[in-house]
Formats: structure tokens, sequence, C-alpha cells
């Protein structure tokens, strides 16, 4: 009976269409273009024509090789080590420039390497540059989509009291959403500050000067954490936001139920709220996956990738590529990569989360 | 014993504001930062990052920040042109998305499912990737104005608002609280002879607050931050967005501090308005739907 | 007060009583919200120029500087250039290049006795002339060298590498300063091979091997660049330099807060500089690091786009702009450097025994062009980052071969890029 009531073919399109349509004009064709780009060496500026290369862009991008370097031997045969003991190993570039003998190394770059024995094993890349924004992009999603969504609960949880004021706080806790991430970023610039930045003077505040100055934003080991730390702040008010939603659905009487069975806090939240926030954790953890594997924004203003490409994420890259080298199909590539890493994962979390259903 | 449960309720009460206390803190001290700095000399406010005072109303304070920017760029338009293009976008988008997203829930449709699985691909896309393609179709793409027919959309205010009307999240988002509605509700309608129009309006859209509030902020902060395609397709002063206009202040050789900030909070305070009016509306709405659980 | 309401007003009458006979030309401006007299002089020139005449009227239109080449781009792949562009030096070429811009068709008599740098030449033609030059000098304090015991070097006798390395050593061992010198770190995107590669090119390395502009292979990663890229490191290591986390606010201020000793920076800041220390402040050439003193050359300049349907108005309107009048002005009203000497005795600070006299020696004396090739933008790109890697400890020649990689990669793929 349902179904014949809910059926309309004409009605249906009719009111779908308006949405897919602007949708199938404004990003499912130009993404077709993108994609067509990728299989080409456009370029934003030049009078060459342009030409079909198949996936040379792709193989540029995602090659890899592994090496063994051999210990550098002396005349005897014997292993060299320099002063400090440490084995000494002939130089990558005599491997990977010019050399006939090696030519599927042409070109590429150490990306990470091993130690086995007296050898050591080299990863080598086409382009390390990606690999690296392809690694820390993930470790961002990872880091930041569990913390951001956990937090903004505890937010939420936090700010579902009936208090005085109780909506000054809320309003307060998401006052950074409202702030342009460009905005945060640029004032984040003065936090993060070395020397005598904000953030140091109050550290070393705190620690009556125990604490010494670092340079947050220009040391590689914590460059991209501090970008996470500030992503997450400007952030978790929005997703406070929807969870506080999710959580005012969730019918008062559950909760009254509960306590006459004299369950306490964490068994109420165990079996009466989580439950109740299915749907709105699905969507969040959607939600903040998208907006961080698209990352940009805060790259661009405060680290350009650095230092030593420890911030570098791939749509910074894809638009440093299309715009800053005006190499359309290079970043139309990195951008077709991207689509199908986060069509996967999304297709892995809707598998996940419909299982449990 | 009842004094002693008084003063436990007052210890624990206090301890609870003292939290939220904390908490707010970390939230606003960078934009404390933002509108105390506003007020200062460029000199003082860079001398006061090393200590409390950056967040203090101290020293040599006073609006020449606000009216040097001023000078320097037209932020009255700028913010009026943001606004506009924004507020439009808004508008229009939770009208179209909120009907698709009606239509994939409630109604049955040939090739519904599959057009659901394609949307939600879209979702991953981010426009920075975009653009470049995008940019080529809107300087071929046709239009009737008063003179009739003509080509190309750069240097508009349509360039910055049509592409952006529909998007693969908004509908989501959409689908996601309509699928939380009772279905009865609808279908009890339909029994009666409602048009599906009449139904979306009447019956879907007034439970909707939260999914709207949520929506349309999301889109509002998105829209209003616009820098990359605005930057790419509007080449007149008199349609430049505020994101734009940050240029004006920062790409100069001596920054002039005091005056970014004091944009900064210029540029800030619509979309402030624009939440604060929304959280009546919003926590009503989610009030008046605390029933649907 | 009231000079200033009638101005406009009579400038709008006359301008709407030759508007009927007037075509309109765009011109596009990359200084919007400059604030200081050029956006000013910027609209001067171009009253000027409409009431000059009766057949053209110049309509300007400013844009933020980093969004500039951005737009100039998007209007290009969209068909929608305007008539005038203003461009930055070393990316003239690719503009023409990639035929956004025409050749000016101006009668080269005109550019006699103009600085090298302000006349952009691709192909044999020129394409672009800018009304002024930057150029970069070590700023110091005569006081600060004295006490130290430093020679205070010449643009005949500048410091060699040993000379200037040893005055880093002396300052940073005295600790009066946070760091002895300061590159400007925070200044990210042209500012690193404008203002670094003439050290590499001092020291005999180049970001392209300029004959014939189709490699960059030895050039960039050869001996004498990898032995300046262990140089660079080493004032990153021994602390001489703040690094590329600097904020903006330092670089600005540094100087005179006294925070450094020397700074690395353009003419354009030096101004703040003569106010603040007036006869004792210095600026120095470059130090010989082995193959001569040299300082980058060319800034924003006035072209001709490819698109203009009145590139006859376009030129009038440039050449109406080449005159010492507003050479003088310009540099008058923001420090720049005027390009021809005439101009210059006319200026406060470049006139003979001006207190900026220096930059224009420096300018006529050492002044060498970017690399005058399209695939520049790539490479400003690519060198940038390496130098910026290699401050911030990355292997030297890794990296250089790495650059070295993808510049001439990019060359190829561009298929030479036309040279």
């Amino acid at each position: 009976m349902a179904s014949k009531l809910t059926r309309s073919n004409r009605a249906g399109w009719l009111m779908a269409l308006p949405g897919v349509g602007l949708i199938a004009l404004f990003i499912i064709l130009p993404f077709f273009l993108a994609f067509a780009f990728s299989l080409t060496n456009q370029r934003l500026a030049s009078p060459n024509p342009t030409e079909y290369v198949g996936f040379e862009n792709y193989r540029d991008l995602l090659g890899v090789s592994i090496f063994t370097l051999e210990p550098e031997r002396d005349e005897s045969g014997a292993v060299v080590r320099d002063e400090d003991g440490q084995i000494e190993y002939p130089r990558l570039r005599n491997f990977t420039r010019n050399n006939p003998d090696y030519p599927n190394l042409q070109g590429k770059r150490e990306w990470f390497s091993w130690q086995s024995g007296e050898n050591r094993t080299v990863v080598l890349a086409s382009d390390v540059v990606f690999m690296k924004a392809l690694i820390n992009t993930f470790t961002f999603v990872l880091v930041v989509a569990p913390v951001q969504a956990g937090l903004a609960l505890g937010l939420a949880l936090l700010i579902n009291q009936k208090l005085r004021a109780i909506s000054l706080f809320r309003a307060i806790y998401f006052m950074p959403v409202v702030v342009s991430i460009v905005v945060v970023s640029l004032l984040f610039q003065f936090i993060y500050s070395p020397g005598d930045g904000l953030l140091n003077s109050i550290l070393s505040g705190l620690t009556f000067g125990l604490f010494q100055p670092h340079d947050w934003l220009g040391s590689t080991s914590t460059a991209l954490g501090s970008i996470m730390a500030m992503s997450i702040w400007q952030g978790v008010g929005f997703h406070m936001v929807i969870w506080l939603s999710g959580l005012q659905t969730i019918s008062p009487t559950l909760y009254e139920a509960a306590e006459i069975e004299g369950s306490n806090k964490w068994q109420t939240f165990r079996y009466v709220t989580w439950p109740g926030l299915r749907n709105t954790a699905v969507l969040i953890l959607i939600v903040i996956t998208m907006q961080a594997f698209a990352l940009f924004a805060q790259i661009n203003v405060m680290t350009k990738g650095g230092p030593l490409d420890s911030t570098q994420v791939l749509v910074f890259q894809a638009v440093e590529r299309g715009y800053g080298k005006q190499d359309i199909s290079g970043g139309s590539t990195i951008s077709v990569i991207l689509f199908l890493i986060v069509l996967c994962i999304s297709l892995l979390q809707r598998y996940l989360t419909r299982e449990r259903n | 014993m009842a004094a002693v449960t008084e003063d436990n309720r007052g210890m624990r009460l206090a301890t609870r504001y003292a939290v939220l206390v904390l908490v707010a803190v970390i939230f606003i001290f960078p934009l404390l930062f933002m509108a105390m700095s506003s007020l200062k000399p460029t000199q003082q406010l860079l001398s006061d990052t090393n200590s409390l005072r950056a967040f203090l109303p101290v020293g040599d304070l006073s609006l020449d920040n606000y009216s040097a920017a001023f000078d320097r760029a037209p932020i009255g338009v700028f913010v009026f042109n943001s606004v506009l293009v924004t507020g439009l976008t808004v508008v229009l988008t939770l009208f179209v998305c909120s009907l698709a997203a009606f239509a994939f829930v409630f109604l049955e449709w040939k090739g519904r499912d599959i057009l659901f699985a394609i949307l939600l691909a879209t979702l991953i896309i981010p426009y920075e990737t975009i653009f470049i393609p995008l940019l080529l179709m809107a300087s071929q793409l046709p239009w009737i104005g008063f003179s009739g027919i003509e080509i190309g959309w750069l240097n508009t205010y349509r360039v910055q608002i049509i592409p952006f009307i529909a998007d693969g999240l908004s509908i989501f988002l959409f689908v996601q609280y309509f699928k939380d509605l009772p279905r009865e509700l609808i279908e009890a309608s339909r029994v009666e002879g409602a048009s599906w129009w009449l139904i979306y309006r009447r019956v879907v859209m007034p439970l909707s607050g939260p999914v709207i509030a949520t929506a349309a902020i999301l889109k509002f902060l998105f829209m209003y931050n616009q820098y990359l395609w605005p930057l790419m397709v509007v080449q007149a002063e008199e349609i430049r967005p505020v994101m734009v206009g940050l240029g004006y202040f920062t790409d100069q050789l001596n920054v002039p501090w005091g005056e970014v900030m004091a944009y900064l909070t210029i540029i800030t305070i619509p979309v402030l308005a624009f939440y604060l009016s929304l959280q009546r509306v919003f926590i009503a709405s989610v009030a008046s739907t605390g029933v649907k659980g | 007060m009231i000079a200033k309401l009638t101005l406009p007003v009579f400038a709008t009458l006359g301008l709407a009583g030759t508007a009927y006979a007037q075509t309109e030309l765009s011109l596009w401006y990359h200084g919007a919200g400059s604030a200081n007299a050029e956006e000013a002089l910027v609209n001067e020139l171009v009253e000027e120029f409409n009431a000059s005449q009766s057949d053209w009227k110049v309509v300007i239109e400013t844009f933020p500087q980093l969004a500039y080449n951005d737009a100039v781009g998007a209007a290009a792949l969209a068909g929608e250039l305007p008539d005038i562009l203003d461009v930055d030096g070393p990316v003239m070429p690719n503009w023409a290049w990639a035929q956004y811009m025409q050749p000016l068709g101006i009668d080269e008599a005109k550019l006699e006795g103009y600085l090298p740098g302000p006349v952009g030449r691709w192909n044999g033609e020129v394409y672009s002339v800018g009304l002024w030059d930057a150029a970069v000098a070590l700023t110091t304090r005569r006081s600060t060298l004295e006490k130290y015991g430093i020679r205070v070097p010449s643009l005949d006798a500048p410091w060699s590498l040993d000379e200037f390395n040893e005055a880093l050593a002396t300052i940073a061992a005295s600790g009066d300063f946070e760091y002895p010198l300061d590159l400007g770190m925070a200044w990210k995107g042209e500012w690193y091979p404008y203002a670094f590669s003439p050290l590499l090119q001092s020291f005999g390395g180049d970001i392209v091997d300029r004959d014939g502009y189709q490699s960059a292979e030895d050039v960039l990663n050869g001996d004498a660049a990898i032995e300046f890229g262990e140089w660079w490191q080493g004032l990153f290591e021994n602390g001489y330099v703040p690094g590329t986390s600097q904020d903006a606010a330092d670089r600005e201020t540094g100087l005179l807060d006294g925070k450094y000793a020397m700074s690395w920076n353009g003419n354009w800041a030096a101004v703040p500089v003569v106010e603040a220390f007036g006869d004792d402040a210095l600026f120095l050439p470059a130090p010989d690091f082995g193959n001569g003193s040299t300082i980058g050359a060319a800034s924003w300049q006035f072209g001709i786009s490819a698109t203009s349907e009145h590139p006859e108005g376009a030129l009038a309107f440039i050449e109406f702009a080449l005159q010492d009048k507003w050479f003088a002005a310009f540099s008058d009203g923001t420090g720049l450097i005027p390009v021809t000497a005439s101009a210059a005795a006319e200026t406060e600070n470049y006139a003979p025994g001006g207190p900026l006299e220096v930059f224009y020696d420096l300018s006529k004396a050492q002044a060498l062009v970017r690399p005058v090739t399209p695939g520049y933008i790539v490479q400003a790109k690519v060198f940038e980052k390496a130098l910026a890697d290699i401050a911030n400890g990355a292997d030297v020649a890794d990296t250089l071969d790495a650059a070295v990689d993808e510049i001439n990669e990019d060359i190829s793929r561009n298929s030479g890029y036309g040279h």
C-alpha cells in the first residue's frame, strides 16, 4: 500500500530535477572535464596544442620502486665505515640520475628507507612530494575525524545541561566556526609564532619560565599537529551543534526510565544516549571526513606545505600545480586520485555503518 | 543534613560553571586577541603579543584602525556583495536541496537510487579541484539579459551564486533528517489527497527547523568564505566579496596589522549576526520536534 | 578641503565633456589597497592621460597583489583580458609566450638611457616597460659595523665570502642581536628567486642555463650550486639568520628594533630605515661570492594584451607614462628607483647626494634580470621550495637534483618553451 502511495515518477523527477540538474551541470560535468584533462598535457597558459598522453600523469605521480643499496667496500671487500662507525653507502644520485643500468630509477627520489643487515633498502617514488601529501592527508583525516567528533560530543553533553546562561556558553563555543578559516589561520600565525609568540608566552607563564619557546609551525615534528589542533578548535563547535540537535531528539521519557532503573551516568549514556545518536554519528563522521580531506586554506595561509613537506596535503598540491605551476593536467590528476580515494572510503564507511543497522 | 546537600549542590554547580568557563576561555581567546588588537596601533599590537596584554584593552586604544581600513578599501561594498551573494545562495540552496531530498526520501521513482548514489559521490569533490573547468564553462554559458541572449557569466553576481546552489552535502543533510521523520504523517496526508507539493510545504518543512538551520549555517559559511572562485571570475571591484578584499590589507609590503584586525572583526560581524539570529529559530524548532523521537 | 572637493568635480565635468569622442581602454593594476602614493599616482596618471587627449579614455581596475596573476590567468583563459596589463617583469615572457600579450611596437630610441631592468624584452621585441625599478641591498648601520671592527664595503670592493662569513660570525658571537642577518624568509613567493638567486649567481650557479634555457643540469646542481647550498644551509644551522617560520612582523621591524644587525631588503623598505637611523644607515652591495656581486632587477611594468582591439591607444597611454615627471613622481611617492638618470636627478631620494642614491648605482651596476623564459614561473616556484627545504635541513645535493629534474621535466613538457 505504502509503495503505491509513494510511487510517482513525474513528481519525483520534477522535485529532484533542480537540485540534480544543477549538480550535474556545475559539479559532475566539470569533474569529467577535469578527468579528461588528467589524460592530457593541458596547461593553464600555453600556445602548444594539448595532447593526449594516456595515464602518464598518473604514472608520474604514483610510480614507486624499491632499491637495495649495498655498502661501499674497500679493496679488501670490507665494509667502509665513517668516523662514527656508520656504514657508508654510495649516493643514490649515482643510480637515479642518467644511469643507463637503472632506467627504472631515472628521476626517482628517496621517499623512505630502512636498514636490513649491511644493506639499506630504499623506497623511491617518482613524486615524493605527492606521496608525502598523501600520507599527511591521511594522517590529518585519521586524527582529526575521531578527535573532533569526540570532542564535539563531549562539548554537546557539557552544554546539554539545564543551567542559567547556558545559551551564552553555547554561542561562545560556536564562535570560532563563524570566523573564516583564513582569518583563523592568520590569527594562529601570531599564536604559533616562534620565540615570544602568544602560545610560547602563555606556556612559559604557566610553567613559571620552565617551558622553552618552540617553533610550532617551523619544525617538522609539530607543524602538522599545530594545524590539526587549530582546525579542530575551529570546527568543533559546528559538530557540537549537530550532536546537540541529535541529543535533543532523544525522548526525555527514556532518561526518566533509566533513572528509575537506577542506571549510572555511563550506563545512561551507553544504553540511552548513544543508540539515539546513531544517525547523527554517521552524518558527523561523513561531514568531518569530507572536510578533512579538503584541507587547503590553513596550509595555504600558514605553511605552504613546509617545512620539508611536513604539511603537504593533496588539495594544496592540486591547487599549487594547477594554478601556481600552470599544470592543469597534473592538478586534475591529483583531484581524480583524491576523488577515488574518498569514494572508496565513503563506500567502506557506508558499508560498515549499514551492517550495524 | 539538608544544609550539607545544599552545599554539595552549590559546589557541584560551581564546578560545572568552572568547567564551562574554562572551555569558553579556550574558544574565545584568539577572537579576543583579534578584537582587542583592532583597537591598538600596529606597533603596540605586535609588541603585546608576547604577554597577556594581547587579550586586554590596554595601552593606546582608538578606532583609528577602523577609519583607516575604511579609507583603504571599500569595505561596505565588499560586505554588501558577500551578504547579497551568500544570502541569495542560502535561500535558493535551502529550497532546491530540501526539495530534492524530499523526492529522494518520500517518493519512489525510476532512477532514484542510482541518482542518489551518484549524488553521494559528488559530495567528495572539493570545489578547488574543479574550478578551472568550471571557469571555462562559465565563460561560455548563455544568459538571457535585458538586451537579449548574452554569452559569458564572468564578472557578474550570478556566476558567484548559481554554481553553488545545489550540492551533495546539503541534500544529504536533508535526506538524513527526513529519514527520521515519521512516515505515517506523510502517508496519512497522502491518503487525504494532499499533493506532494502541499506535503512538502505544509507537513515536512515546518518540522525541519534544525536541519534548515544546520544546512543554512554550513552554506552561509562556505559562501561567505569563498576566495578562489570570486578571484577567478570577478574582475570589477563593485562586485568583489570580502575574502578577496582581505588582500587589500594583507598583500602589502608593510602589513598594517591593526587594520587587518579591524577588517577581520568587521567581516566577522555579519556571520555572527546570522548565527545568533538563527540560534533562536534553531533552539525553538529543536524543542518543538521533541515529539518525533 | 575645498580644493579636495572641487578637483574631482572638475575632473568629472571634463570627462563628461569629452567622453563622446573617447574610446574606452581597460587597465588592470596590481596594487589595490596600497593606500600609499602608488595607487593615488596611478589614478593621477590615468586622469592626466585622459585629459591630455580626446581619443582614449583609460579605465582602471585594481586588484590585490597576491591575487593579481591568478586573476589575469583566469581572464586569459576566459578571453576577458583588458587592453593594458600591469605585469611583473620576470613573468612577462610567460605571458608573451602564452599569447596574453603583444609587442608594444614602441620606438626603441625612446627607451635609451633606461636602466636595464625596466625594459622587458622577449624574442627580440619589447613587450613591457616599467616606470621604476627596485633594488636590494644589505641594510645595516655604520655604527654596528664599526663596533665590531668590520670593514664597510663599497660597490667597487664588496665583501668577499670569507669577509662576509667572518662578519656574521663576529656579530653572532657578540650575542648583541637575536640574529646577525635577516634574509626575509617570511616573505614567501617571488621574494626568494628575486632576492636569493643573485647570491647563487655570485657563486657561479643559476636557476637555469641561460644558454637556450633548455636545462638546469649542472647549473642548479653543479659544484658551484652545491657550494652555495652548503653555505646557505650553514646560515641557518649556525643560527645566523631566522628560518622559514620567521613572522612577517619581525621581518618588517626587526632591524629597526635591534633584533637583527643586518637585513637583506629592498629599496622600498629603505625610507623608514633612513628615518630611524639617519646618516648611520648603510645600504651595502651584495657580497662577491666569487663570480661578481649581483642583485635582481625588474619590477612591475606596463604591457598590452594580445586581445586588445586598440593597441595604438594602449601604446599612447604607455608612452604618456614614460616621462621623467612620472618616474620622479612615483619615486618620490613610493621610494622606488627612477628608470633614468635625468629623472633620478629630480627626485628627493635618488638625486646626487640623496639618501638612497646608492640604490640607483646598485641597480645600474649590478642588476641582472631573472631568467628571461616562459618557464620562469615554474622555475621560480621550484627554486623557492628548494631553498626553503635546504634552509630546513634537507640534503643539499639531493634537493638541488630534484629541483633540476622538475625544471627539466617542465621544460620538456612545454616543448622547450618556444626558445
